[in-house]
């Protein structure tokens, strides 16, 4: 196996908390009954951006595993395994597309392209595959579904996650950002 | 705050068994009643289930809210799934025998009853076993099982962590959404939608930069004391496994084969009693 930095283990397991956290007591209620508004895709989009996809499939498992087990339906792994791979798609694209390490307001837009794609993936297709595999379930209903999973997230994420990374940007010192006084 | 995962001490054979022997039959239960929709499997299996959990001595006014949770989504996907394939199970089984004509194209035929029937066992028969899972294994015991199931150490750590971590995150969110409220954000339910989404941002913005910085911490305490150094590690609290461990294993890899040799003689994933 290969081995991971202790930073992304580390990365892996407060990312997994902050998801679970977010995930299991701040639900925005939606207009749509039985849905709320899902803030951690947000959070998961930007730590997979900045961590990496590995880091992201692994919060996202980890933290909507969690999730489940502490509702006590340990049961949805399909969607559990979408999370994940929303996470890890995430991290691919922002490593391809190198939004990591210039993340700021320039990569609002690409930020958000790619993250539109890998939600669409992530439950328009990964999702509704595997629920077809384990539950044999009509098509129409699991792409209706997925619809509107991953317009909800895809919406709370573009949110939330730009959000995000203009805030990290303003954080974090950049190099070369410092000038020599005359 | 402490008690997230339900956990619930009480002296009974399932909470004997160590959390990595439990963790293993959940899986291998969950595959068993995954692979197949072998009606007469699943309804043993259900039957099972349910003995454990008298077994585990676990009652069902502890878990009464989860599974009423659970209840509500059960009803809700096979209502879902009839409103938008009323003719879903007649595509399966390859027949059609209708019990009741209705308006349009939404009429009650057997076979659908039948694959809802199917759908309702497939989660009635892991839903007791998950709850047994998630209410007599001690969280702090369940990275140790991950490692002793074949998970890499590291990956174990990462869940202990966000384990350990959990409480101290939901107490931090509670204290900026104090704070920010304090500051006029409001978050109840006068704000409108967006107004509240915005808001919530406020919270998440200090508190997910306040965690990277909680991770730089937590990484370098951890690299000064060689964290991820040798192959193996060794765990607070793992135990050795007992032969009850060795017994439950054995049944569950039993009834994984069982349902695989059931696809594989009946020739299809599904038992079709309209033949």
């Amino acid at each position: 196996m290969k081995k991971f930095s202790v930073k992304t283990i580390v990365a892996i397991g407060i990312g997994a908390a902050l998801f679970f956290v977010l995930g299991r007591f701040v639900s925005i209620p939606s207009p749509v009954p039985n849905t709320t508004i899902n803030v951690q895709y947000g959070l998961l989009a930007f730590m997979a951006v900045v961590y990496g996809p590995i880091a992201g499939a692994l919060i996202g498992l980890i933290g909507h595993a969690l999730i489940d087990f502490s509702f006590g339906w340990g049961i949805w792994w399909s969607w559990v395994l979408a999370s994940a791979a929303f996470g890890a798609l995430m991290g691919i694209a922002g490593t391809t597309r190198k939004l990591r390490n210039e993340i700021g307001k320039e990569t609002i837009l690409p930020f958000n392209v790619s993250q539109v794609i890998c939600h669409i993936l992530a439950w328009g297709a990964i999702a509704p595959a595997l629920d077809i595999a384990i539950y044999q379930e009509p098509m129409e209903k699991l792409f209706a579904q997925g619809l509107m999973a991953g317009v909800g997230n895809a919406v709370t994420t573009a949110i939330v996650g730009t959000l995000l990374c203009v805030a990290y940007a303003a954080a974090k010192p950049k190099a070369g950002s410092l000038n020599k006084e005359d | 705050m402490t008690n997230l995962f339900n956990y619930i001490d009480r002296p009974s054979p399932i909470h004997r068994l160590t959390g990595a022997s439990k963790l293993f039959c959940l899986i291998l239960w969950s595959l068993a009643a995954m692979s197949g929709f072998h009606t007469p499997l699943l309804i043993a299996l259900t039957l099972a289930s349910v003995m454990l959990f008298k077994l585990s001595k676990i009652r069902v006014k502890d878990i009464s809210f989860m599974l009423g949770a659970t209840m509500i989504f059960l009803v809700l996907n096979n209502l879902l799934i009839y409103l938008f394939s009323p003719e879903h199970g007649v595509e399966i089984y390859g027949s059609r025998t209708v019990l009741l004509e209705g308006f349009g194209r939404y009429t009650l035929t057997a076979e659908q009853l039948f694959y809802h029937l199917n759908v309702v066992l497939k989660y009635t028969c892991t839903i007791p076993i998950v709850l047994l899972f998630v209410c007599t294994t001690d969280p702090s015991e369940f990275a140790a099982s991950l490692n002793r199931v074949g998970v890499s150490y590291r990956i174990s750590y990462a869940v202990a962590l966000a384990l350990r971590y959990i409480p101290d995150i939901q107490r931090e969110y509670h204290d900026i959404a104090l704070a920010q409220q304090a500051r006029g954000v409001e978050m109840s339910k006068k704000a409108r939608l967006t107004d509240r989404l915005r808001s919530v941002s406020k919270i998440l913005i200090p508190l997910i930069l306040s965690s990277m910085e909680r991770i730089d911490t937590i990484s370098n305490a951890m690299e000064l004391r060689g964290f991820g150094k040798n192959p193996k590690r060794s765990w607070y609290s793992g135990r050795p496994f007992t032969r009850g461990d060795m017994a439950a294993m054995a049944v569950c890899v039993a009834l994984m084969v069982l349902s695989l040799l059931l696809t594989v003689l009946n020739g299809s994933r599904f038992f079709n009693p309209f033949i």
